[in-house]
């Protein structure tokens, strides 16, 4: 297992809400192989989305260990969180967080603006981005030029930018209907096909079973674990 | 994140969202303007008042020894008037007394002056200004001759009615014509026509051509001083040290002559280019004084604005911050974004401020006669405060939006 990009160990997460603490994360174990295709499901309120925002190096757990890529990230400063963020995740959300004044190419620059990338090779990066979503020929519209199927294309251009090793996508396809959901689902399976480790966070199972294995959480804990039929064969 | 790159996003902001970058701005803008237009009046002031008040009126390196200060430009009291009018009159054989026993090198002039109405035939120019002086009074003004020449020593001592004539006395009296060789009226005494000094401009509006210069001997003296009485006695120095010495030289020859004792105070004045200034300075200083509290009002005004107007600014792009966060940007980054921002709104408020400034101090120039100057350090000092303003400015909305945690800010609407 020594290519595992990530290796959760006992995560817990609570949070103090007045008198009460609410245990969001009960201690949950996972580890995640490169190259991986993973579906995270679950219902509203069962810590899918404070397992996603830990993972995504946003949030701290209360307890338990987090590797990422080989870091121990989950005692890490704020700022060391966000050179993680920047370099080691991109993250694709349900819907877009493209900045509205700034074109696709800007949008997906914004990450190499923060990891320090002289300018011309910030361009030259972006465009290869958004070549490799197929957004080659729109890279100087704004948002609101744009389909909602070609937002979520920059979104997820602007998350592969920097070379990330994890793509953290939440509800990806929440927003988008379902002919757009396949367009946008046969992205992360090319994606995939090139190497790229995915972690959809979503609870339709019809977009989970795209992905290769689905780890289903309930009540802060792992309720099931299994590769899916499909991608086993 | 590189400064650079904050500056071409705050760019970027300001250029797509201009009504209100123009509305947060506008507090700075007029502290700036403010300041350069009053600094460029008064700069312009400063040098008008001393080069054509002063200097023009007076004479460089110039005092006057008079009975009393020829110059006024403050109030003076009943009671100050009373005892000026007490003391002697200055004559002329205080000058024949001075002048040979000056050490300092002077030229030295003995003037006197009244209104006066001159004639040529029918025509008539009233309220000029009738002088009685000798040739050095020339070299004191700094005068030039258009044409002719001035009246010589020779002429002062033999009295001969002769005169040389500003422009618009010329122009006035004898239109269209050469002026050299005509007879000029004095009190019904003709006078000969011997010059004509170049044009001298105005002051504060005034024409300063309406004058003519005639020997203080010549045959019509009594119709401008009683005879014998000099209005003052102008002495130049070489420089504006020797001008001191000579200055003290004058004093205490003329204490001497009165037979003043130490502890008696002068019973004559002197006015220099200094003492016609004071007043004007009074009340520049006074402009001056006031102007830090004036601009400082816009700008802690114009601060406020860009506060509040970045606090907004700040509220209505906290998922934007999340994204940020997200994506890589560590609180420092959000910090300067938001710095940067506001300090590139008020710097460029600040320069609006300088360039309205410059068009005021232009508009000035153009209707009045004052020469408005632009100061180049109100310049830099009006960019510099609309910097730090925008700087302090944004320092709260700015720590705001970079402690923000980017979970929260992410789940905003």
């Amino acid at each position: 297992m020594s290519d595992a990009i990530i290796r959760v160990c006992g995560l817990e997460r609570s949070y103090v809400m007045g008198t009460e603490t609410v245990h969001a994360l009960r201690g949950v174990d996972l580890q995640i192989r490169r190259n991986e295709y993973v579906a995270i499901m679950g219902p509203s309120g069962s810590g899918k989305s404070t397992l996603m925002n830990l993972m995504g190096c946003l949030d701290t757990p209360t307890a338990g260990e987090y590797w990422l890529n080989g870091q121990e990230v989950s005692r890490m400063s704020d700022d060391a969180l966000a050179r993680v963020r920047n370099k080691e995740i991109g993250f694709v959300f349900q819907t877009f967080n493209l900045l509205p004044r700034a074109t696709a190419l800007q949008n997906v620059e914004l990450p190499l603006v923060y990891a320090g990338v002289p300018s011309a090779e910030r361009r030259r990066k972006a465009s290869a981005a958004l070549e490799r979503v197929g957004l080659g020929d729109r890279m100087d519209h704004k948002p609101n030029e744009l389909s909602g199927g070609q937002r979520q294309r920059v979104a997820i251009a602007r998350g592969l930018v920097n070379d990330p090793a994890l793509l953290l996508a939440d509800e990806p396809t929440g927003n988008l209907d379902s002919t757009t959901t396949e367009e946008i689902l046969g992205v992360f399976e090319r994606l995939h096909e090139q190497g790229q480790t995915i972690i959809i966070v979503t609870h339709e199972s019809e977009v989970a079973q795209h992905a290769h294995r689905t780890v289903v959480i309930r009540d802060g804990r792992i309720a099931s674990d299994k590769m899916n039929r499909e991608a086993a064969a | 994140m590189k400064v650079f790159d904050a500056v071409r996003e705050a760019g970027h902001t300001i250029r797509t969202q201009k009504l209100k970058t123009a509305f947060s701005m506008v507090g700075v803008l007029i502290g700036v303007t403010f300041l350069i237009a009053v600094v460029s009046i008064i700069q312009g002031m400063n040098a008008y008042m001393e080069d054509k008040f002063a200097n023009g009126l007076i004479g460089l390196n110039t005092f006057q020894l008079a009975q009393r200060p020829t110059i006024n430009t403050g109030n003076v009291e009943e009671e100050v008037w009373r005892e000026w009018q007490r003391r002697p009159r200055l004559r002329y054989d205080d000058a024949d007394y001075i002048e040979p026993r000056l050490a300092t090198p002077a030229v030295v002039s003995r003037y006197c002056q009244d209104r006066a109405t001159l004639g040529v035939g029918g025509k008539v120019a009233k309220d000029i200004t009738l002088i009685g002086t000798d040739p050095a009074y020339f070299t004191i003004k700094n005068y030039n001759l258009s044409s002719g020449r001035i009246f010589t020593a020779q002429e002062l001592r033999t009295a001969q009615p002769v005169m040389v004539v500003g422009t618009l006395v010329a122009e006035k009296l004898l239109p269209g014509q050469d002026p050299l060789g005509k007879e000029i009226s004095v009190a019904g005494i003709p006078y000969r026509v011997i010059g004509v000094v170049e044009p001298q401009g105005t002051l504060f509006g005034l024409s300063m051509d309406k004058f003519v210069v005639t020997p203080y001997t010549a045959p019509a003296r009594r119709f401008i001083c009683p005879i014998g009485v000099l209005d003052y006695i102008s002495f130049q120095a070489v420089n504006p040290q020797q001008m001191v010495g000579l200055r003290d030289e004058v004093e205490s020859l003329m204490r001497q002559r009165r037979g003043l004792r130490p502890g008696q105070t002068n019973n004559f004045d002197f006015t220099d280019s200094k003492s016609a200034l004071e007043g004007w300075n009074k009340i520049s200083g006074f402009l001056i004084a006031a102007l830090p509290m004036l601009v400082g009002i816009g700008l802690v005004v114009g601060g406020i604005v860009i506060m509040n107007i970045m606090l907004v600014s700040v509220t209505e792009r906290i998922r934007e911050i999340g994204v940020r966060k997200a994506l890589g940007a560590k609180r420092r980054d959000i910090l300067m974004q938001f710095l940067v921002e506001s300090a590139t709104i008020s710097t460029f408020g600040a320069a609006c401020g300088v360039a309205l400034g410059i068009v005021l101090a232009m508009v000035v120039t153009a209707l009045s006669p004052l020469p408005a100057k632009v100061a180049p350090w109100s310049v830099l000092l009006g960019v510099g405060l609309g910097m730090t303003v925008g700087m302090v400015a944004g320092v709260y909305p700015a720590t705001r939006a970079a402690k923000l945690d980017p979970i929260v800010a992410l789940r905003s609407e």
